[in-house]
């Protein structure tokens, strides 16, 4: 067997591997979506934008990348989900930061 | 086809990020709200490369708007953490 049919074959076995895990990375941003609009404080909406949304981006770039095969792409598509990983948190904690240090407090049961 | 799907429910989901930057009680929640509009301005580049089939171009836009996406929203955190007041 040729490497050319090899990558085909992977191919037609990967398609509905990346398929099912670009939709469980759409459930993800789903969930977080519900979470923005429903958590009731900014220090609760920032695990809902910071770490759900990363979980759905790496399913989503993930099946992607998977879908696209042995190419360049696939490496531009993990070094784009590494930028991501990197940036979302850094700026998820400056914009905490900055609230505590404004002095907003933590929404807590009692508020409710 | 599949990409088309994927592309419409990012950009209704997108409507609830744009809700909160729209109607975010404190200066703290909109910025909140434009980082995630923009991490999924970066998803939606990708998926978008795969649906016209030009990854290569599209991957390279999304690392720009990555890189510009931090700048903006480290400067607006740094800012509103000097001036130190909630409006």
């Amino acid at each position: 067997m040729s490497l050319v049919e090899f990558s085909e074959m992977a191919r037609l076995f990967m398609t509905p591997v990346a398929i099912g895990l670009m939709l469980v990375g759409l459930f993800f941003l789903f969930v977080a979506a519900v979470g923005v609009l429903r958590l009731p404080d900014v220090f609760t909406r920032s695990h809902a934008v910071s770490l759900t949304d990363s979980l759905g981006a790496l399913f989503l770039l993930g099946g992607l990348a998977i879908y696209q095969g042995f190419s360049t792409n696939l490496i531009k598509i993990l070094i784009v989900l590494v930028l991501l990983y990197l940036l979302n948190p850094v700026i998820a904690h400056a914009t905490v930061r900055s609230a505590l240090r404004c002095g907003l407090k933590p929404w807590s049961r009692e508020d409710a | 086809m599949f990409f088309l799907f994927v592309l419409t429910t990012i950009v209704f989901l997108i409507g609830a990020y744009l809700y909160r930057v729209l109607r975010g009680p404190t200066v703290f929640d909109r910025v909140l709200g434009l980082n995630g509009i923009s991490t999924k301005a970066i998803i939606l580049l990708v998926v978008m490369g795969a649906y016209f089939e030009r990854v290569d171009m599209f991957v390279d836009i999304s690392t720009g708007y990555a890189l510009l996406n931090i700048v903006g929203s480290l400067a607006i955190a740094k800012y509103l953490e000097e001036r130190g007041e909630v409006f």
